[in-house]
């Protein structure tokens, strides 16, 4: 029994599997699956936001600006120049991607609230540059994009969503155990050391933001194909503010925190719809109340589940270390 | 090995070390001593480039090394731990390692991303060379705790480790004992001269502690206010009038104050 719990793979298939299966389980109601899509597209933000926020240690507040990027990049790229579907899903991402490069050359010479400003003012440029580019977006009224023919249901574009989101969450999950997301952690920790083990800190800054900028592309691109249409309201400043939000209830620095922390902020505004008002402040509270009790993030609940019960392994680990420390301890004293 | 050449390094007219010469011999165990404020981690951060001096030259194996920047000197072989332990504190003691061998890991992306094989073979290898450091340091037991939780000495130990993993030629240690009880001081020494005997490791040490410097050094300059001003055999040091008078000079000048 212990060992079901211990082993994480049994239920990682059962996750994937009910990921699958969900179209089934809701029964196509339209309601339902939209709620999912924008669950997958703000997952796949939030996981991108957190490689920058949570494991580098890079700020950003303007991160819905690469979401209408990337929107914007497949509905220019279907309707004006009329590309096919599975070249224009990666192209959102890699334009995404260049931007990211962009704005994350001048992030390598600043940090924490300045690099928080040079961020937030690109958040709120992107949608104001969308409304007034009337040539390229079609400004106010937005631009129109259709699928192609063997993707035009719903029902199975839905799978592509399902697809991507999936194999996003292995990449990055790929990465963030590699040597790459050491080294993006080490530059969170100490710049100064990181660079002493011979981390390039400026490369690794940019790449950080060419990352999390690519895959938040594909979430934009997914989020155009999806509603069809793109517009410049689509993601405001607000949204940013939630995705923090999103990875910060979650867990900084953890893949499935982004996730819990992607769902909670996407049906929580649905539950709440019908108090008119209300659904912001009920957000603010949820984000407070967890800062406040649970300061690293729902993920911690799942920690405190995995200590409850150390393995044996553990508790002889701690007991050798604990007489050592006895022993240095007494060694000291005889000494003194 | 490494040559120090007239190296001066000013701070906004503050001269931090003047005309400095030294030269560190391979395979030695070469310690620089000084009173606080003496110059003596400037030269460390000149050396991780960290610093760049006013005046002068550093060479080591014949390379200037002032052309590099400071990622890219551990690529030379030139790796340091650092005075106030500079470790990556939410990562664990296994994790801190592997960052260590950084610089000798695959690079490309594209299989890092996709978890190709060969990214996962190199992944074990690095952390079986993890283990073989902590064997030799005897923090085994601690691998998967984090860092930040560890008492001052055992975090000492995994800075060290972290530099000694990438397997460099030469170890840059910046006071490796301070704020250490005597046990584990000796620990530290007997660590040090393991390096030299038995991994031919050349080592360059800063210390206070005179107690390790006296048993591990083959070598010892002496700085004061930026300049050397002594250098030799521990012993010929520890006779030697001008550092007498260098310490004990401090003593009184600290006295009249009192």
């Amino acid at each position: 029994m212990k060992q079901l719990f211990t082993n994480r793979k049994p239920w990682l298939f059962l996750l994937v599997l009910l990921f699958l299966a969900y179209p089934f389980i809701v029964g196509q109601s339209v309601y339902l699956i939209s709620i999912f899509v924008m669950v997958c597209v703000y997952a796949i933000t939030a996981m991108a936001l957190d490689l920058l926020i949570g494991f580098g240690g890079q700020v950003s507040i303007g991160h819905a600006g690469f979401l209408s990027v990337g929107g914007y990049t497949v509905a220019i790229l279907t309707t004006k120049l009329g590309l096919p579907f599975l070249l224009v899903l990666p192209l959102s991402g890699v334009i995404t991607g260049i931007i990211g490069l962009l704005i994350g050359l001048p992030a390598v010479r600043l940090s924490g609230n300045f690099l928080a400003v040079v961020s937030l003012g690109f958040g709120l440029s992107i949608p104001q540059i969308a409304l007034n580019w009337d040539s390229l977006t079609g400004g106010y009224s937005g631009l129109p994009l259709a699928r192609p023919e063997w993707l035009s249901n719903d029902s199975q574009f839905i799978y592509v969503i399902i697809l991507m989101t999936v194999v996003i969450i292995w990449i990055l999950h790929n990465i963030v155990k590699s040597r790459l997301g050491r080294a993006f952690v080490a530059i969170r920790e100490s710049e100064v050391a990181a660079q002493a083990t011979g981390i390039n800190v400026p490369l690794y800054k940019t790449l950080m933001f060419v990352i999390s900028a690519f895959f938040t592309g594909i979430a934009g691109g997914l989020y155009g194909y999806w509603i069809g249409f793109v517009s410049p309201n689509d993601f405001s400043v607000f949204t940013s503010f939630l995705l923090l939000g999103m990875i910060v209830i979650g867990g900084l620095a953890s893949i499935p925190g982004a996730i819990i922390g992607a769902i909670i902020f996407t049906v929580l505004p649905e539950l709440t719809k019908s108090l008119i008002g209300l659904t912001n402040i009920i957000i603010g509270i949820a984000i407070v109340g967890i800062i406040l009790f649970r300061p690293n993030g729902l993920i911690s609940l799942l920690e405190m589940f995995r200590i409850k019960k150390p393995s044996k392994k553990v508790m002889d680990e701690q007991e050798v270390y604990l007489s050592d420390l006895e022993q240095g301890g007494a060694a000291r004293d005889a000494n003194v | 090995m490494l040559t120090f050449k007239d190296v001066t390094v000013k701070f906004a007219g503050v001269t931090a070390v003047k005309d400095l010469s030294f030269e560190v011999p391979q395979g030695n165990i070469y310690s620089i001593i000084g009173p606080n404020g003496a110059g003596k981690t400037t030269v460390f951060n000149c050396i991780s480039r960290f610093y760049t001096p006013a005046a002068g030259t550093i060479d080591f194996n014949g390379k200037n090394i002032l052309k590099l920047k400071p990622h890219q000197v551990i690529h030379e072989g030139i790796a340091r731990s650092f005075q106030n332990v500079e470790l990556f504190a939410k990562m664990t003691v296994l994790d801190n390692l592997l960052v260590g061998l950084h610089p000798t890991l695959k690079k490309n992306i594209f299989s890092i991303s996709l978890n190709l094989p060969s990214v996962k073979k190199t992944e074990k290898e690095s952390i079986k060379k993890a283990y073989e450091v902590m064997d030799l340091l005897s923090i085994t037991d601690l691998a998967n705790e984090k860092v930040r939780n560890l008492p001052f000495g055992y975090q000492k130990m995994v800075d060290i480790g972290r530099a000694i993993i990438s397997s460099p030629k030469l170890i840059l240690l910046d006071e490796p004992v301070a704020g250490m009880n005597p046990v584990e001081t000796k620990k530290i020494s007997e660590l040090i001269l393991r390096l030299k005997k038995e991994m031919n490791y050349t080592v360059l040490v800063i210390e206070h502690d005179m107690s390790l410097v006296m048993e591990v050094s083959d070598f010892v300059t002496v700085m004061n206010f930026g300049q050397k001003i002594a250098e030799g055999t521990p012993q010929e040091i520890q006779k030697n009038p001008v550092v007498i008078e260098a310490y004990l000079g401090e003593v009184e000048e600290n006295a009249q104050i009192v």
